[in-house]
């Protein structure tokens, strides 16, 4: 696979691996903010690659993860209705709301479909004109835009049976919660790459501003990461405080103005508030009063009220890289991927469920 | 004048299946020998009893499987396929000579009596190929909604011969571990089919018997500890059973595990891991590791075993799957919990 | 299709149909960074080699 194997050679690891150890003379926490990139470090086990001194912290890059719990349970609240059919990404299915998830409501004989693209979901609205088809929109940058795509092209299609259910989230105001708390214990970042390629990389050189910390904007393979590792211990080594771009390939100084234009089309920048971190301001899309015909909040009823997260469950913690999973006292014993009570435990980017599955 | 009065409601009237079809009946009659009997034709051993009386030579492999998959017909295969595809690798994990098969249906009222028959003519052919004879069956209808479409359950059964012994308790420290060829292939092509992850170039399932493959392994050394199928749930959910089962440590080298490249792309683009997903036409061979070369040679002499390659093998560590990863790294492989589901980022 | 441009691309042999509206530039041949069936970026093959070969010196 032309792009991806060659990032995976393992000679460009060691190398990269020696060259870390090489440079590090103290101790460094370094957070990664995109599931993806917690996944593949859990995946290649690369903390067995890295030298003690670093320390990884894993960030709340797990959209899923941070989908509040209301939008879960009015996803539900649509399932349950009369003539709608849900569709969602697979990975929300099983994330659990106040009372139930997605896939246990499918086992009760809801309408609810996978899709891998929200422009699929408008397919489904398209050849189901008696039904309505709402999908369950989350994701960062990298994904609002397509979910911005896929009501624009049932505005040209002429079909008014297709909604959002819009829960799209940014991660630059999350990060600027994180790096602003009191606790905070981060002396570098890396940057979401895949985010960074619709965003581009103007939000993440404010952040290395404002809080004097270097960011290395990283992909997604095993060589790519120990770049990003390699540039950000670099810098901080030498006392730099800078953004970087490891992941040149793919990520443009601008990002992809199409998709941020499309983006914004849709949706308007408000509040949201993050699962297991809280309020967090201008972090959230809503879509715009004049795509109002396509909410899904503004179409159904919703009689839900916001339900406090079981307490147990230290994800706020976890996402911010404060706690590791296994600080948890229920991590692996009351909560499992089998049984989750929270939903970094349930999402395969999840650093609960990265924990349990790749490590003893 | 002496009037006929005859009302034979012929069953191709129907070209559905209707509970009375399930009933017992003249219609139950005409379904079993009409549609079912004829289309096993030589594959069936007719004798028109309840059960079937056999000859066994030496030991007695026995065993049971249903099948529920969805869709009934994948690309590459269909559930009668993999219903005798199954049940014969089920036997040859046990070291068995496939010999007969039951054949039990639960239907759908409602399905359609063309699918049934194509279904039929599926295992009927598969069963020839895999060189053994269904010998008696049973069939029921029920209600439409309380089975998809249908289902279907199996009783093997195959001899094990002299002092054959095939089992995860003889999984050693020192074992090398063989997969008989590429992985992942059927449970990517049934996720292919899936409403919302299709493909526009198919990836077929490897339902296959492995039986011959068997064979050709048995005629290089009778020393097998370990065959089995790796059917749901992939290699890492049949290599964490016996690791456990036999209390050993198993590590497995990712560089060697082959798959083919549309699979690898497939796991790729869902976020699907292939270690988790079912292969039916597989099997995962441990043996002495002085037998692994020809063990090796002799199943790639096979058109089923082309891709065969070494994969891990086993040690005296904490019970458990570990494997090296493409980067050296060594990591856990644990029992997946639930079905996989496609990660969007 | 549907007022969208949209483009076949294949990921080691397995083919899909993804929109390519936000990456105009594309031909055929290019490599394509794509994500929930849209494509995000085009994938630069000199930034690739540099990278690999800037490594391939680190001794």
């Amino acid at each position: 696979m032309k792009y991806i194997d060659e990032y995976r050679n393992p000679e460009l690891v060691h190398k990269l691996a020696d060259e870390i150890a090489a440079t590090v003379t103290r101790k460094w926490h370094i957070m990664e903010i995109c599931g993806g990139q917690t996944h593949a470090i859990m995946k290649y086990n690369l903390i067995e690659l890295l030298p003690e001194e670093i320390t990884l912290i894993h960030g709340p890059g797990c959209p899923v993860c941070v989908t509040p719990v209301e939008k879960i349970d009015r996803a539900l609240a649509i399932a349950y209705s009369d003539k709608t059919i849900l569709t969602s990404f697979g990975d929300m299915m099983r994330v659990p709301g106040s009372e139930s998830d997605l896939l246990k409501a499918r086992s009760e004989g809801c309408d609810i479909r996978m899709v891998y693209s929200p422009l699929d979901a408008v397919d489904i609205a398209t050849a189901n004109p008696h039904m309505s088809v709402i999908f369950f929109a989350i994701g960062f940058e990298t994904t609002a835009p397509a979910n911005a795509l896929a009501l624009l092209k049932a505005t040209r299609l002429n079909i008014s049976n297709f909604f959002l259910l819009a829960s799209p989230v940014l991660v630059p105001p999350a990060i600027h919660t994180i790096l602003s708390a009191k606790d905070t214990n981060i002396d570098g970042l890396l940057a979401p790459g895949h985010v960074c390629a619709v965003t581009g990389s103007e939000d993440y050189i404010r952040i290395s501003e404002q809080f004097r910390i270097p960011v290395a904007i990283t992909g997604f393979e095993p060589v790519d990461i120990l770049k990003g590792i390699l540039a950000t211990v670099r810098m901080l080594e030498n006392g730099i405080n800078e953004l970087t771009n490891c992941y040149r390939r793919s990520v443009r100084k601008n990002g992809n103005i199409h998709a941020l234009k499309t983006m914004y089309e849709v949706f308007e920048i408000c509040d949201m508030r993050w699962r297991g971190i809280g309020l967090i301001r201008g972090s959230g899309l809503s879509i715009k009063e004049k795509y109002s015909a396509f909410d899904a909040e503004k179409k159904f009823d919703f009689s839900t009220t916001y339900r406090h997260d079981p307490g147990i469950c230290i994800a706020g913690a976890v996402l911010s890289g404060r706690l590791r999973p296994s600080d948890c006292p229920a991590f692996a014993r009351a909560c499992t991927p089998e049984n989750p009570l929270g939903a970094p435990m349930v999402s395969s980017e999840g650093a609960c469920a990265a924990y349990y599955k790749y490590s003893s | 004048m002496i009037m006929e009065i005859s009302c034979p409601t012929p069953h191709n009237r129907y070209d559905k299946i209707i509970l009375a079809h399930g009933s017992g009946g003249r219609l139950s009659d005409r379904l079993i020998h009409d549609i079912i009997i004829k289309e096993l034709d030589k594959a069936y051993i007719d004798s028109s009893h309840d059960g079937a009386i056999l000859e066994i030579p030496g030991k007695l492999a026995f065993t049971t499987d249903s099948f529920v998959v969805s869709p009934l017909f994948f690309p590459g295969g269909d559930i009668g396929q993999l219903a005798v595809n199954g049940t014969v690798n089920d036997l040859v994990s046990c070291g068995a000579t496939p010999l007969y098969l039951s054949l039990s249906l639960i239907l759908e009222e409602g399905l359609l009596i063309n699918e049934l028959a194509q279904v039929i003519s599926s295992m009927a052919a598969a069963a020839t190929r895999a060189g053994i004879k269904i010998v008696t069956g049973d069939t029921k209808v029920v209600e439409k909604g309380k089975a998809d479409k249908i289902f279907i359950n199996t009783t093997g059964i195959g001899s094990v011969a002299g002092n054959r012994s095939i089992s995860p308790y003889r999984c050693m420290a020192g074992d090398k571990i063989i997969i008989t060829g590429t992985i992942a292939d059927h449970g990517i092509s049934i996720l292919s089919t899936r409403e919302g992850l299709s493909f526009e170039s198919p990836v077929t399932s490897d339902c296959a018997p492995m039986n011959e493959i068997a064979e050709l392994i048995f005629s290089a050394t009778d020393d097998i500890h370990v065959l089995r199928d790796p059917t749901r749930g992939g290699i890492a959910s049949a290599l964490n059973e016996i690791s456990h089962t036999s209390a050993k440590e198993i590590i497995i080298d990712e560089a060697s595990l082959p798959f083919k490249e549309q699979v690898k792309g497939a796991c790729e683009i869902m976020g699907m891991d292939p270690l988790y997903l079912a292969n039916e036409g597989k099997l995962l061979v441990f043996l002495p590791d002085k037998h692994a070369d020809s063990v090796l040679k002799a199943i790639k002499s096979h058109p089923l075993g082309r891709e065969a390659a070494i994969i891990g093998r086993v040690s005296n560590g904490e019970p458990g799957v570990k494997i090296k990863t493409l980067v050296g790294s060594t990591r856990i492989v644990d029992m997946i919990s639930g079905e996989q589901l496609p990660r969007i980022c | 299709m549907d007022g969208m441009k949209m483009a076949k691309v294949s990921f080691s042999g397995v083919i899909k149909t993804i929109c390519t509206e936000w990456v105009p530039e594309a031909k055929i041949g290019d490599y394509v960074l794509s994500h929930a069936g849209t494509a995000i970026s085009i994938v630069d093959p000199e930034e690739a080699r540099e990278t690999l070969s800037l490594l391939d010196e680190m001794r």
